[in-house]
């Protein structure tokens, strides 16, 4: 294109803007626009359907109450996730902290958690008369633990295993600033904490606020960790007129306002995220920064590592092999369900593949051609993911048995379900590292020669290899756990591990439900030690 | 701009057409190609019912009907909703719900068929929708399980009324979020007025009872002395102990006409869309039938609902004919259910 040389003095930005989309990109991105829209028009659909009955019912409901109560948890779980997040991160990335390399997986870790599943072994573990209950019983004669259901709880459990999502985006970022931008700083006179705040915090800013946004996101829809502990939201509301009033029209429109707090946080982000230009312009220094020493902050630094691994980690397996050893002693056989883990994998690999070649044309779209059309695809890809699982399977029901009956009840649309869930997950990383890709080189492989899709293939995508496998496995991760969408759109006997987890469980045998749960730790915990153990693996190569 | 819009119009018009496409020559379904062979027609039930406690009940059907069933397990209500959502495009034969509600929802959708008069006058007219649609298969008991340890059977109350007194602070769990519970706060209202329920309902909350997420969490935490008592279904105390028959826990069951001892129903209909229907109505035959029944007596410890079958409950449960809730219609309780979560939110409890 010969407008890219044809600067005029008034900035990279405008000249940009005035690029040209490229029909393809649109098309595509428009065809998957289309498949994520597809709850939404189901949500219109149904809400269509009220009456003043429906209303008034709404309005009985407390929303506004309900309204307050879901955005308070999701802010207090971001800020708490953040703080988490970003101090693990930086410890694990910058500081001379012992045995770095183990924790950076450590941390990781308890994103392998299903919500249901984590406060499941919270409560029992903290319960009134939990198993730390009966611990404390015999020294200190502990008669029962205070309650921590209701907000403690659902705060709980959803920062403990949610707050990874801030860690890995954080870290990622960490390692990839520029050594040299804050070797100035502290050069010019800076300390290091001011160095932190006024340097580093800034620059990280995007992935913070990347990670931030999928936590409240998450806080939004998730059933789970609200349910058990009891803690009433928007997501438990639409559940609770679905599974006990059968009414889909307010359930509906609940599911619509909640999409309308999802696009606060969304519009929230943008604002954190900030206008700024993340790609450098110069070369820029490749070394490293040299870990810097904890001092006396050491044994702070690793009491806190410590607790956090303790109860997001340790502490859940302990009571899923409390359970497991129990039945066992009882005679229950171990019900390790291979087969239910071949086809998580299967569903869950093509789910996170399928998400990934989809979210290609969302990022380009986003990062290179900022405009009404890019947000706006953006903004619908974030739909699904701010939904509660049981309203995007009924969306698809709705569709795939009415209009493509081919494919209902099939694994395909298994995979389509996961990708209108979580493509944010992946579309997300991706667009990050769009602008942190310069687009000059872009534009530099252009003059030499390549097409659009060759500058795609051998630029930007290796480029972004980083930020794309992450994507990948945080989608495959998140899949692997998903419950409420598996369970109606799976072909008729397919079982998963979420579904044999959840047949134990809703059985009350909690001990059967143990095995498949152990099993979809350990499978899960493999792509996070490999997205997790790069983070130290580099800094000690080159630290 | 005007090309951009042009063009995504075009894309959202291309897209379109490869959905539309794909909805054609669809019709080889499993079933449809089924005629041509000389065997019976896969069963497809949809069903609420735990895959745990009714699997080894399709493997004896098939055994004893040849009929083959698919089974597709999930939540009675999401699985209602399902239905509701696929219309007459339903792959399903027959919904077996695990209470009467989400049958009653799909009932109003207009899609469970009538059934033979044959099935319907065998089952307790209690038990069995006033359309003639759907029946009930076992029926489930609403019963306070208390701790053996902490509580003299002879302090608990005769009435689920007893329970709102002061002597009850701080010692009783319930699952407001449950269906079961909803279903018995809808029976209380119907038999003894909006007020009365809403005036015990707050007196409950006064005495600071523990929320579980279901019947079964209830009994763990009685049986775990986290509560000396709970309210839930009469099963749950063999479900629990079936893992381990040592936990000290006993079902109480309230005087006869008492709301406390509403008792609802697991139940069958089959689908109008079904393509299978003298199989579905084998199935909802054999689930009435004598073997049926003894397998929901004595597998899943529930009350048998064909007075004529023989079967009695298992051994430790009161007769049916002294178990009597509120004289209610399980059939209106559906309309009930909307209230009934009003109710419960504005004294607290959801």
């Amino acid at each position: 294109m010969s407008e890219i040389a044809a600067s005029d003095g008034t900035g990279r930005r405008a000249e940009r803007a005035r690029r040209p989309l490229p029909p393809l990109l649109v098309l595509a991105a428009g065809a998957v626009a289309i498949v994520l829209a597809l709850p939404l028009l189901y949500l219109g659909l149904r809400a269509t359907e009220a009456t003043a009955q429906s209303w008034d019912l709404i309005l009985r409901m407390r929303t506004v109450w309900l309204t307050v109560r879901t955005l308070g948890l999701a802010v207090a779980v971001t800020a708490a996730t953040g703080l988490l997040g970003v101090t693990a991160a930086w410890l694990v990335v910058r500081t001379d902290l012992p045995l770095r390399r183990a924790w950076a997986v450590l941390f990781a870790l308890p994103l392998v958690f299903p919500s249901y599943v984590g406060a499941f072994a919270l409560l029992s573990a903290l319960g009134p008369r939990g198993l730390a209950q009966q611990l404390l019983a015999g020294p200190f004669g502990v008669d029962r633990l205070p309650d921590i259901g209701g907000f403690p709880g659902a705060f709980l459990a959803l920062t403990l295993f949610t707050y990874p999502y801030v860690y890995l985006t954080t870290a990622a970022a960490i390692r990839g600033l520029d050594p040299t931008l804050e070797e100035s700083a502290r050069m010019l006179g800076h300390d290091r904490w001011r160095v932190f705040r006024r340097v580093t915090l800034p620059l990280l800013r995007p992935a913070i606020a990347a990670g931030g946004l999928l936590v409240a996101l998450y806080t939004l829809h998730d059933f789970g960790a609200v349910s058990l502990m009891r803690y009433q939201t928007f997501t438990q509301a639409i559940f609770l007129q679905y599974r006990a009033a059968f009414d889909r029209t307010p359930a509906a429109i609940l599911s619509l306002m909640l999409v309308g707090l999802a696009l606060i946080v969304l519009v929230m982000e943008q604002r954190a995220r900030g206008r700024a230009r993340y790609y450098r312009s110069g070369p820029g220094a490749l070394r490293r920064l040299r870990p810097a020493p904890l001092g006396r902050w050491r044994l702070p630094a690793l009491a806190f590592s410590g607790v956090l691994v303790s109860l997001a980690l340790i502490l859940p397996v302990a009571v899923l092999v409390y359970w497991l050893v129990r039945g066992l002693d009882a005679g229950t056989p171990l019900n390790l369900t291979l087969g239910a883990a071949g086809n998580s994998i299967l569903v869950s690999g093509g789910g996170a593949l399928v998400a990934f070649a989809m979210a290609v044309p969302v990022a380009i779209l986003a990062g290179r051609f900022p405009g009404r059309l890019a947000r706006g695809i953006e903004r619908v890809s974030y739909a699904g993911y701010a939904l509660p699982g049981l309203v995007v399977a009924l969306s698809l029901v709705f569709f795939a048995a009415n209009y493509t009956p081919a494919i209902y009840q099939s694994l395909p649309l298994v995979i389509g379900a996961y990708v209108v869930l979580f493509l944010p997950q992946v579309s997300e990383p991706l667009r990050g590292a769009m602008l942190q890709i310069d687009p000059s080189l872009e534009d530099a492989a252009r003059t030499l020669g390549l097409s659009r899709g060759g500058v795609l293939r051998r630029v930007v995508l290796p480029l972004a290899a980083r930020p794309a496998f992450a994507g990948i496995a945080l989608v495959f991760l998140t899949a692997m756990k998903e419950l409420p969408a598996t369970l109606l759109l799976r072909p008729t006997g397919f079982e998963t591990l979420a579904t044999r987890i959840w047949t134990g469980a809703s059985a009350g045998l909690y001990s059967r439900a143990a095995a498949p749960a152990l099993l979809l730790l350990a499978i899960s915990a493999v792509p996070l030690f490999l997205l997790a153990g790069r983070i130290e693996v580099e800094e000690v190569r080159t630290g | 701009m005007s090309g951009t819009a042009k063009r995504l119009l075009l894309a959202v018009c291309l897209s379109a057409l490869v959905i539309a496409g794909c909805s054609d020559g669809s019709d080889d379904r499993p079933d449809a190609g089924a005629d041509t062979r000389d065997e019976r027609p896969t069963l497809t039930v949809y069903t609420g019912r735990e895959e745990e406690f009714v699997a080894d009940l399709f493997d004896e059907f098939t055994e004893e009907t040849g009929i083959e069933t698919e089974v597709r397990y999930g939540d009675s209500a999401e699985l209602a909703a399902t239905l509701v959502e696929e219309g007459d495009a339903s792959p399903a034969d027959v919904f077996f719900s695990q209470d009467a509600g989400p049958l009653g929802a799909v009932d109003e959708a207009g899609l469970l068929d009538l059934l033979p008069t044959e099935i319907l006058d065998r089952v307790d007219p209690r038990f069995r929708a006033d359309d003639g649609d759907w029946v009930g298969t076992s029926g489930r008991g609403r019963v306070a399980v208390y701790n053996t340890e902490t509580v003299d059977p002879k302090d608990l109350p005769d009435s689920i009324f007893g329970f709102a007194d002061p002597e009850w602070k701080g010692r009783l769990g319930i699952a407001p979020t449950n269906s079961s519970f909803q279903a018995f706060v809808s029976a209380m209202t119907l038999t003894e007025g909006e007020e009365t329920t809403r005036r015990w309902l707050e007196q409950i909350m006064a005495n600071d009872p523990t929320f579980y997420e279901d019947n079964g969490a209830t009994t763990r935490a009685v049986a775990a002395g986290e509560v000396d008592a709970g309210l839930v279904n009469h099963y749950y105390k063999y479900e629990v102990q079936a893992e381990d028959g040592k936990l000290p826990i006993e079902n109480h069951y309230f005087e006869a006409g008492d709301p406390g001892a509403m008792i609802n129903t697991a139940g069958v209909g089959v689908l109008v869309s079904s393509d299978a229907l003298s199989e579905a109505e084998a199935f909802v035959d054999y689930l009435t039938s004598p073997a049926g029944q003894e397998y929901f007596a004595t597998r899943t410890w529930e009350y048998p609902t064909v007075p004529g079958s023989g079967v009695e409950p298992v051994e430790g449960l009161i007769p049916l004919e002294r178990f009597r809730g509120p004289d209610i219609d399980l059939s209106d309780l559906g309309a009930q259910l909307q209230p009934t979560l009003n109710l419960l939110a504005e004294v607290g409890m959801l």
